[in-house]
């Protein structure tokens, strides 16, 4: 899978707070609506200027903070191609990879905000058309892809009746 | 080779011999969802086709982060909870009862030893016990309420030595932030935290939830202390459930490990609008503030109200500022009730609300205006966690938060303890 957007860069320790606030979260299972608040308090009006396709890039520790699924389900539903990110949380990376969100873990310090990206989930790499950089990204476990090749965890559980990790 | 906590707890509940690394597919002893999270999970186990619990008497669900619900959104979503927990036979927290967090250790749902995950983040509390815990979303939640079973890797541990004895006027809470901000909020990411040595082993049950609960605020999957004779005896006289407790081989491999002389530790604050940005608090003391909050599944619990109690009593909550103060759970509340706490806090000036998370979350109960200044025993003090991303939140002890409510400005407890 190949895709391609724009970047939209954040800094290091960007918490599910930011990515939706606990405000909205714990009024409604509209994801269509939560979608108009990511980002919100950390950047007021990011949904109204977000593209479809366009790629959240941040440093270090992407998604820490609360357990909340709908940090990655409201970046769906805004249409955030995927999470670019130097490292991630582990409760959002497993909440990402559960419910169809491309999460991508590489360098980042050499994207800036507005270069146009090319990802390849599954050559592993970034390539940065704005400056001509590519670089190689860790790829999901084995088994972390079954999940989300199954279209995420839900899927996953329905398809096989459990878990069907191949560990 | 000898093992670490994580990595016996872990073997124990998947049937392998499993070492940091290993993915496991483990069983759950238990397993919780909250009102922010069950929803979706209600929603993932319809989604997986789902039509029973694997075990209704190991589930729980409790209605806590906006309870009782302050607008017709939420309330419809404690009404799914409430029906699916009717439909499902399982055990179900209702309004007032009290934040999980403190409910599912204080009602014997978790043992020494045990293997628990939980839809929030600070289900790592339950290493206060010496059980593994940690926190899941919905959709991995939905999961194990069909299989009773989840998928982990093991985590390497990091094992966080604390020398000598806390003072005076520093508590758990205050070891806790001075970890934060050492190790940062990365610090220990993906890692279980085994926190040990002289200071840690002096902890009494309460305030071993405190320590283990901000594990995640650096990053931590759990935060376990092995546990004490106090702490088997807590376990015992609220569980009939059998347990073994679990420690650490000698020999255990650390993929790290940290050494802290606490014996002059002072008391912490953290600065918004991150957890791991701490300073002692004698250095903001004149950093004016407009809402005192004690509560929370750090420190809501009776022996935090005691605390407070203690430096309250007889004094009166600055004229410019809100006290607010949400006990941990009902039992909290009752044993406050009991010791002649709540009315030393009430006498003082605080506003106590229904056992539950309180304004912790920005969900309702005391969401400060433009400007204003919280200073808060909760974990978090992202921007707009309180519902304002124009307020600004300190993080601080029990102690703190009650002696910076009498004098209007951040302060340093020591001065109000004989």
């Amino acid at each position: 899978m190949v895709l391609r957007g724009r970047s939209r860069r954040f800094g290091d320790d960007i918490n599910t707070d930011y990515i939706i606030a606990g405000k909205y979260k714990f009024k409604t299972l509209d994801m269509d609506e939560l979608a108009k608040h990511v980002m919100e308090d950390l950047d007021p009006g990011f949904h109204a200027r977000l593209k479809p396709g366009d790629f959240i890039v941040a440093g270090k520790n992407f998604g820490c903070g609360s357990s909340r699924e709908q940090a990655p389900l409201a970046l769906i539903h805004a249409k955030v191609g995927a999470v670019i990110a130097a490292s991630f949380a582990r409760l959002f990376y497993r909440n990402a990879v559960n419910t169809g969100l491309p999460v991508v873990e590489c360098d980042t310090s050499g994207i800036l905000d507005g270069d146009e990206l090319e990802v390849d989930l599954c050559r592993g790499t970034v390539l940065n058309l704005t400056r001509g950089i590519t670089v190689d990204t860790s790829p999901l476990p084995r088994f972390m892809q079954r999940i989300f090749e199954d279209g995420g965890l839900a899927a996953h559980i329905r398809k096989h009746g459990g878990f069907h990790l191949g560990l | 080779m000898g093992k670490t906590i994580a990595e016996k707890i872990l073997s124990s509940h998947s049937g392998i011999d499993a070492r940091a690394g290993d993915i496991v597919l483990a069983d759950v002893d238990f397993v919780m969802g909250q009102d922010g999270t069950s929803p979706l999970a209600i929603k993932a186990f319809r989604d997986m086709g789902g039509e029973r619990v694997f075990d209704p008497a190991k589930v729980a669900m409790v209605i806590d982060h906006g309870a009782p619900s302050p607008n017709e959104g939420t309330a419809n979503l404690h009404k799914l909870m409430r029906d699916f927990a009717r439909e499902q036979g399982i055990i179900l927290y209702d309004i007032g009862e009290g934040v999980c967090h403190q409910l599912i250790p204080e009602r014997g749902y978790v043992v020494p030893g045990d293997l628990v995950i939980g839809a929030d983040s600070h289900t790592c509390t339950y290493g206060g016990l010496g059980a593994f815990s940690t926190g899941v979303g919905s959709t991995d939640l939905a999961a194990a309420l069909i299989t009773g079973k989840t998928w982990l890797k093991v985590p390497e541990s990091m094992k966080i030595v604390c020398r000598g004895r806390l003072p005076a006027g520093t508590y758990s809470k205050d070891l806790a932030l001075y970890l934060a901000g050492r190790l940062t909020a990365s610090g220990a990411t993906y890692m279980s935290c085994e926190f040990c040595g002289e200071a840690v082993g002096h902890l009494g049950v309460d305030a071993r939830f405190t320590l283990c609960n901000m594990a995640v605020e650096m990053g931590a999957k759990a935060g376990i202390v092995a546990p004490s004779g106090e702490v088997l005896a807590w376990a015992r006289g609220r569980s009939k459930k059998k347990f073994h407790p679990v420690f650490a081989d000698e020999d255990a491999r650390y993929a790290d490990a940290r050494e802290f002389d606490v014996s002059r530790l002072v008391p912490q604050v953290a600065r918004p609008h991150k957890v791991d940005q701490v300073c002692d608090a004698q250095d903001l003391s004149g950093v004016e503030i407009h809402q005192a909050f004690i509560g929370t599944c750090t420190n809501g619990r009776l022996e935090d109200l005691r605390v407070a109690a203690a430096i309250l009593e007889g004094k009166t909550v600055h004229r410019s500022v809100r006290l607010v103060v949400a006990p941990a759970s009902k039992q909290v509340l009752m044993g406050a009730l009991r010791e002649g706490v709540l009315k030393i806090l009430l006498e003082a000036g605080a506003t106590v609300l229904v056992p539950g998370c309180g304004p912790c979350v920005g969900t309702h109960a005391g969401v400060p205006a433009d400007g204003e200044v919280v200073i808060s025993t909760a974990n978090r003090n992202f921007k707009g966690r309180m519902g304002n991303p124009s307020a600004e939140i300190y993080l601080a002890s029990p102690a703190t938060v009650a002696a910076s409510a009498i004098t209007g400005k951040i302060t340093d407890p020591r001065k109000f303890l004989g």
